[in-house]
């Protein structure tokens, strides 16, 4: 008996010195009211150097909450007029898109900045950068000139490139199908998902269909062209590169990550700050400093001459959409999906 | 309360949005099924490696049988996830086998995704879950029953089944249970290997569709398909009394079944194959990747990194068991002592939140710390209440079957002697019970030490554990860029494992040898 106390004696004590460590940690709140807090839908690995400049530059101090953009905005939506957050940086205008209610119009010299058709119509959300949507493939199992020039051979019989990397329910597929639908109506979007299904293999994120190619478990896959150089920043010999369609195909659509202010913040002065320095000094980190090549969307920031090594934004303008309409009907969108057959 | 709270939520939430008018019963239909498949196949395949693996190491004389009990439990330690991202590294279509079998003309291997691989992943890392309960029951059954058996001329096959099986059957389904639902409520491994499950199709909602009473309905199908297998659990331990109790010392009786020498060397394949696919492998891609493409230099940084949110999880993940387990006892006793109607359906309503996904848990916390309680938002307590939702299962099933090792007339004789109720509890029932109560306190310390969907929405700006770090890394780069957050994790789960699970099953071997 004597034997077992000592062990149990350990136990409770860890167990009381743990309890006791949260406890302190809880009452100790979350504090920093002085700081300006921002939900990150971007990753951390990217956009913290960024965050860390911002504050140099600025002065002013970021708490920074950490999280996947769609399930940032569900917690915004959550949480409501008692929401902490005063900034939101979303991954794609989707998630940002959904918080209509809850943001307040941004200065038009600050919107004014970037293309009309890279931000909310009504003002409540700006792009910071964009993406093209593009067929990666991998080098050594695909020549470039058996590519197409339209997404929509991805969906014919004649495909001969084998099974292609899709990431069904992912915001950026679910856009680019959303905005095919504009363009070439919802019969024409289910004959071409029909097509793709029978030679899809599907992903939950585009960064897993980079490494498949990469890795050769297949030899295409659809995804945002940036993603190409985030495999190439970890392994800078993969045999993977990037494949545009024409410019104006709806393989070829644009979408942009998007900031907005919450209305319920109360250091607007700050969160407006920092939305102009991400449409300034920041687009020159997308440009030239960050691994994941973006497109910075404020074209008139000097500075920016990384950026003109990349296939022009200019030219692969896409199909003329509204991305802030993209997100109308999204339950069509994912059914049109689901009917394909894709969502297995 | 804490385990209606995630129910209230889900109600409120899909009528207030309509989110029951929304769903389209035709979407949620194949996922169902879907996931009543996932929990039924993984149920079976846990018991299918756990209890042979118990019987194995318990009760015969197979080689290193103690060794094969700790690496055969081990994978508890292994977030499934993980090593579903190891196993398909290793064994995927274009894996190290792939590589490897290159020379020979093979380029890709085929997949195994959907049902069938979930299936496979998930047992290979819940069938502990089954192995540790049974290996308790097994070690605290009455041998002299099974002797008897024997000596009447009933062979080891028909004993086993006939008098073994029943003693030990309500630990089994509990641990075929936690491993059921656990599965119910997977997300890592159904996305990764492509099988849509009610988990999947909440997450969708969220993700894709911005829904969240939609979400929120899927959700109540999720709860009422896990109080279906509790309501199986209970139906299938009808009538079933608890174990008759060990009067005899171990050492007395305990003789261990001869294998003969081919049930030997099958026995020895069985356990190598499992623990080689379930510990071994995942591990050692792992390493394999750890040193290979993090790099020498980085490694060291990236461990130090890593370091402060372990400590972040170990406290967190204690704190969860400290709060469960003071939750749990009163339940466990009142289930174990009166099997009254209440602390019963208290239990069975608590398997809810741990089949329920963690984003759901965590919103619905969300909901009400903003509305009610907004001093403790953004902060660990919520994390900490999170786990409690969440797992507060595991601590009943281990309390109540510790209470039910007590012989009632321990207490009696106590009280007997004069001893004051509280004075009994506290010298007699609860020594006594320890075993099984710690056992359930260790399984909610590995559970919420991996936590990943609640802790990322609840957890205060600048909170890490080794799982958000998983998280964060392989958010964007390549998977192996997870590798020393993933065996750090594992690193610090060894330890309540081996102090908790392990040590109390390995130390009786002692006793009876």
């Amino acid at each position: 008996m004597l034997s077992n106390r000592r062990p149990t004696a350990l136990l409770l004590t860890i167990a009381l010195v743990c309890t006791a460590a949260v406890l302190a940690a809880a009452c100790g709140g979350s504090g920093g009211d002085d700081k300006l807090v921002v939900y990150s839908g971007r990753e951390q690995e990217l956009v913290e150097p960024l965050y860390a400049q911002f504050t140099k530059d600025t002065g002013i101090e970021l708490d920074v909450r950490w999280g996947e953009s769609p399930e940032l905005a569900a917690t915004i939506r959550e949480e409501g007029d008692a929401t902490p957050a005063d900034v939101f940086y979303a991954q794609d205008a989707g998630s940002i898109g959904v918080l209509d209610s809850q943001l307040t119009p941004l200065p038009q010299a600050d919107l004014d900045l970037v293309d009309a058709r890279y931000r909310d119509p009504a003002g409540l959300w700006v792009g910071v950068t964009g993406r093209i949507r593009v067929l990666a493939y991998n080098t050594d199992r695909v020549q470039s000139d058996a590519l197409p020039a339209s997404v929509l051979d991805l969906a014919s019989p004649d495909w001969k490139l084998g099974d292609i990397g899709v990431a069904p329910t992912n915001a950026s597929f679910v856009g680019f199908v959303s905005a095919m639908r504009e363009t070439l109506g919802d019969a024409n979007t289910q004959t071409f998902l029909d097509g793709l299904a029978t030679h899809a293999k599907t992903f939950q994120k585009n960064g897993q269909i980079v490494d498949a190619i990469a890795s050769g478990e297949v030899d295409t896959g659809l995804v945002n062209h940036y993603y190409l150089y985030e495999k190439l920043g970890s392994d800078p010999n993969a045999p993977i590169a990037n494949h545009y369609f024409d410019p104006s195909d709806p393989g070829s659509l644009v979408n942009v990550s998007a900031v907005g202010i919450l209305s319920t913040s109360t250091q607007k002065e700050d969160a407006e700050t920092f939305v102009n320095w991400l449409l300034t000094k920041g687009q020159v980190y997308f440009a030239n400093d960050a691994v994941e090549r973006e497109y910075p969307l404020n074209a008139s920031q000097p500075g920016l001459e990384r950026a003109a090594e990349l296939p022009p934004l200019a030219e692969h303008m896409g199909p003329d959409v509204d991305l802030a309409k993209l997100g109308e009907d999204l339950e069509g969108t994912i059914a049109m999906i689901r009917k394909a057959g894709l969502v297995t | 309360m804490i385990a209606i709270a995630p129910i209230v939520y889900l109600v409120i939430r899909a009528t207030a949005g309509g989110g029951a008018q929304s769903l389209d019963v035709s979407t949620i239909w194949p996922a169902t099924v879907r996931t009543f498949a996932l929990a039924v196949f993984v149920a079976i395949g846990a018991i299918g490696i756990g209890v042979p693996l118990a019987v194995l190491t318990v009760r015969t004389n197979l080689p290193l049988r103690r060794i094969a009990l700790v690496l055969g439990a081990l994978p508890l330690v292994i977030p499934s996830y993980v090593g579903a991202l190891a196993l398909l590294g290793a064994l995927g279509p274009r894996g190290l086998l792939a590589q490897a079998l290159e020379p020979v003309g093979v380029f890709r291997l085929p997949t195994i995704d959907g049902l069938l691989g979930s299936t496979i992943v998930l047992v290979l890392f819940t069938y502990p879950y089954v192995l540790l309960l049974t290996a308790s029951a097994l070690r605290r059954i009455d041998p002299t029953l099974e002797q008897a058996a024997r000596g009447m001329g009933r062979g080891s096959l028909d004993t086993f089944l006939n008098v073994t099986l029943p003693q030990i059957r309500s630990s089994v389904i509990a641990g075929a249970l936690l491993a059921a639902l656990y599965a119910m409520s997977d997300f890592g491994v159904v996305s990764l290997l492509r099988c849509t499950t009610l988990t999947r199709e909440a997450f969708l909602r969220y993700d894709a569709l911005y829904d969240p009473a939609g979400a929120a309905a899927v959700g109540l199908v999720l709860a009422a398909l896990a109080l279906l297998m509790v309501g199986a659990e209970q139906w299938t331990l009808r009538g079933s009394t608890v174990a008759a109790r060990r009067r005899v010392r171990a050492r007395d009786a305990d003789v261990p079944l001869e294998l003969s020498r081919g049930a030997r060397v099958g026995a020895t394949a069985f356990v190598t194959i499992i623990v080689f696919l379930a510990l071994l492998l995942p591990l050692a891609i792992l390493g394999w990747w750890a040193i290979t493409l993090v790099g020498q230099a980085d490694l060291l940084s990236q461990i130090i990194e890593v370091l402060p949110a372990a400590g972040n999880a170990i406290a967190v993940s204690v704190a969860a068991a400290v709060v469960c387990l003071l939750l749990a006892l009163p339940v466990a006793a009142l289930v174990a002592r009166t099997g009254g109607r209440l602390p019963r359906w208290i239990e069975s309503i608590s398997y809810i939140g741990y089949a329920l996904p963690g984003i759901v848990v965590g919103l619905g916390l969300v909901f009400f710390a903003i509305r009610t309680a907004p001093f403790l938002y953004q902060t660990v307590a919520l994390v900490v209440l999170a786990y409690v939702v969440r797992l507060l299962p595991q601590a009943i099933s281990g309390a109540r079957s510790g209470w039910e090792r007590v012989d009632p007339r321990f207490e009696q004789a106590a009280r007997g002697m004069g001893r004051s109720g509280l004075d009994t509890l506290v010298r007699v029932t609860l020594p006594l019970a320890a075993p099984g109560v710690l056992t359930g306190a260790a399984l909610v310390v590995l559970t919420a030490i991996k936590e990943l969907p609640a802790t990322l929405l609840l957890r205060p700006n600048g909170f890490n554990t080794p799982a958000t770090i998983i998280w964060q890394k392989t958010n964007v780069a390549e998977y192996a860029s997870a590798a020393v957050p993933a065996l750090i994790l594992i690193a610090i789960s060894v330890l309540p494992v081996y102090v908790l699970l392990i040590r109390p099953e390995a130390r009786s071997y002692r006793r009876s040898t």
